[in-house]
């Protein structure tokens, strides 16, 4: 593939992404609303389109109609920056999560994602994709902690603040809890970390039948990445950045209009991030068992599928633990990520390497 | 290509621009920051020269040491550790000096002066 | 050509970002154009074929000690630098010092343009993630231990530090 048809091809994979990512976001709101409100014993919205299917349209309507309020005494160039930033950052990591193998379009191979491409040696991708989505994380930090500081509101600074302190200390088990199924795979390259999930588990020669998921070896990892995640997210359980009971709404209270769609838009995707990474990195991403039965058509979309009910499940999840749990207090959020969740974290990577020396 | 020495130079300039920030600035966190360019600007020629000596990398040096072009990367990585650490204690002890004194003007932090 | 282009864009932004941390009075500002020389460092690192440095360097440099930066400039409420004299020896000794210094180090470089030869976008991927494991936990693993030892030392200097008196 020349440099001018991956570039072609890079644009339309780009734009198709952005497109079913954001109406994914939309849709999740309404399932958000629909499942808390069922689990809440109520109907949730039913009034727009059947079965209030049209409800996203109308919230985007209404973003894009409501005034944008600009408070006096903000930092201006810093209040308008943040939320972009927040939303860039989130929407980074998708770059590169491969949403399946590969398709080939007119003799072409073209892999399904945005930073991979076919060769003659088979599909490849970054060395380091999930430092990249390490990294964009980290780096959208700062749209949440510059919101608070720049809107020059007591309520936004300390939700802030909380915030930034919170994913600091919980990127740290994040991060380490990732470092197991590194040990494991031998790659940072979620392609390749994906590709070694495609078998089944032989345990001394004995086929067990069992997906080769790197779950089931690494089951306290992956409650560690979850707990994580849902902290870095800034979701029930962990939403003392945004705790309306006692902050108004946190960090986004002085925003409005689209300024606020973006905050929204980038906690909905930074959701979207942590399904596709636990997919990719604990249950064998696009890999699924095969079902001959169906026609040609579907068998082709098959991988995208088993992707997409992986993610949703992962979604549906966090709604769940939504309805379900209440909010941690502060101080005991700080104590549960670090006397709690890192520990466990290096307990697991020292047992984990343990093995893989052993069994080297 | 691109000749290794602009690498150089640009490290060069912003490890000057953070001397001059270390010196003209007041406010001890920009003071701060001043010392992280001028870190940053070092591990830029570390890696500049990592790259420079990976050319040559497998041969041996006049001692008989072998070459090994990746040892830059490695002396980059200790010196991030080491600026983690710094700012670590650093920002902690800015925030000791800002509740005793109240002020983050060096100027004002003056009680062992003459 | 394109590597050229590439190099100068990011070095004029991580020059433009250095000066703009000197210019500005505010601490935050300050430190967010530390944020984009980082990143744009971190895109020159790309170039000099050190992907594993440029990532660690966007998630240590720009996402946690910059945070932590922020984070404390936050916490402390700091207001805007105040303007007073400083010190005349920084000014009037360190001030051309330092300029003489950096002219020098540049006409060095660019004498010895020749030997020190140049980086080709080819002959980049060798800084990848496996080789600097060995080197670090092979050959250089006495100091790493050593800097984990640091690191410990400086965690519980920060908590003692910290901590109120009392």
């Amino acid at each position: 593939m020349d440099i001018k048809t991956f570039i072609i091809v890079a644009v339309i994979k780009i734009v198709l992404v952005v497109f079913i990512m954001l109406t994914g976001v939309a849709y999740t709101t309404l399932l958000e609303r629909k499942l808390v409100a069922r689990i809440q014993n109520r109907w949730g919205p039913t009034r727009v389109g059947p079965f209030g299917l049209l409800q996203p349209l109308a919230d985007g309507v209404k973003f894009i109609l409501k005034e944008d309020l600009v408070p006096d005494n903000v930092h201006k160039f810093l209040y308008i920056l943040s939320p972009m930033l927040a939303l860039a950052m989130s929407l980074i990591a998708f770059a590169i999560i491969p949403f399946g193998d590969s398709v080939t379009v007119r003799g072409m191979t073209i892999p399904l994602q945005i930073t991979g491409w076919g060769g003659a040696s088979g599909n490849s991708d970054i060395n380091i994709g999930l430092l990249i989505i390490l990294g964009a994380t980290s780096i959208g930090v700062y749209g949440i902690a510059l919101a608070g500081w720049s809107s020059n509101s007591k309520y936004s600074l300390l939700g802030s603040l909380r915030a930034s302190a919170q994913m600091i200390s919980y990127e740290l088990a994040l991060g380490l809890s990732l470092v197991g199924i590194l040990l494991l795979s031998g790659s940072m390259s979620l392609r390749e970390i994906v590709k070694q999930q495609s078998n089944t588990w032989m345990i001394g020669g004995f086929n067990t039948h069992l997906p080769h998921w790197y779950i089931f070896p690494q089951f306290i990892a992956f409650f560690i990445y979850l707990m994580a995640a849902y902290a870095e997210t800034n979701r029930i359980p962990f939403d003392l950045p945004e705790a309306e009971t006692e902050l108004v709404a946190g960090y986004h209270t002085e925003y409005s209009s689209m300024k606020f769609a973006m905050f929204f838009m980038a906690e909905y995707l930074n959701m979207f991030t942590v399904g596709c990474l636990a997919t990719l990195l604990f249950f064998g991403g696009w890999h699924g068992p095969a079902l001959p039965f169906l026609p040609p058509l579907l068998q082709a979309i098959l991988p995208l599928l088993y992707f997409a009910a992986k993610v949703l499940f992962f979604i549906f999840v966090y709604i769940w633990v939504r309805g379900t749990l209440p909010r941690f207090r502060y101080d005991q959020l700080m104590a549960f990520g670090w006397k709690f969740l890192l520990p466990l974290a290096i307990a697991n990577i020292i047992v984990t390497s343990f093995i893989v020396a052993w069994r080297a | 290509m691109v000749p290794l020495s602009w690498y150089l130079v640009l490290s060069a300039i912003l490890f000057c621009l953070g001397v001059f920030g270390f010196l003209l600035k007041r406010n001890i966190i920009t003071i701060f920051m001043s010392i992280e360019l001028m870190l940053n600007a070092v591990n830029l020629s570390f890696i500049a020269f990592a790259n420079y000596w990976n050319a040559h990398a497998g041969q041996r040096l006049a001692s008989g040491r072998e070459i090994v072009g990746l040892s830059g990367h490695v002396f980059v990585f200790f010196v991030m550790v080491v600026a983690a650490a710094e700012a670590a204690v650093g920002l902690a002890i800015i925030i000791a000096v800002f509740r005793t004194r109240e002020t983050l003007n060096v100027d004002r932090v003056n009680l062992l002066k003459l | 050509m394109v590597h050229q282009v590439l190099f100068i864009v990011f070095g004029l932004i991580c020059v433009a970002g250095a000066v703009n941390l000197l210019v500005q009075r505010h601490p935050i500002n300050s430190a967010l154009s530390l944020v984009v020389v980082m990143a744009s460092l971190a895109l020159i690192y790309l170039l000099l074929g050190a992907e594993f440095v440029a990532a660690i360097q966007v998630i240590v440099y720009a996402g946690a000690i910059m945070v932590l930066f922020v984070f404390v400039i936050m916490l402390l409420n700091a207001g805007s630098e105040e303007r007073s004299s400083g010190s005349r020896i920084a000014l009037l000794l360190g001030v051309p010092g330092v300029l003489v210094l950096g002219c020098l180090i540049g006409w060095i470089m660019i004498n010895n343009n020749k030997q020190l030869g140049g980086v080709s976008i080819a002959a980049t991927d060798f800084g990848e993630t496996h080789p600097i494991a060995r080197l670090l936990f092979r050959d250089f693993l006495l100091p790493f231990e050593i800097t984990s030892i640091l690191i410990l030392i400086a965690i519980m200097g920060a908590v003692v530090l910290g901590k109120r008196e009392g």
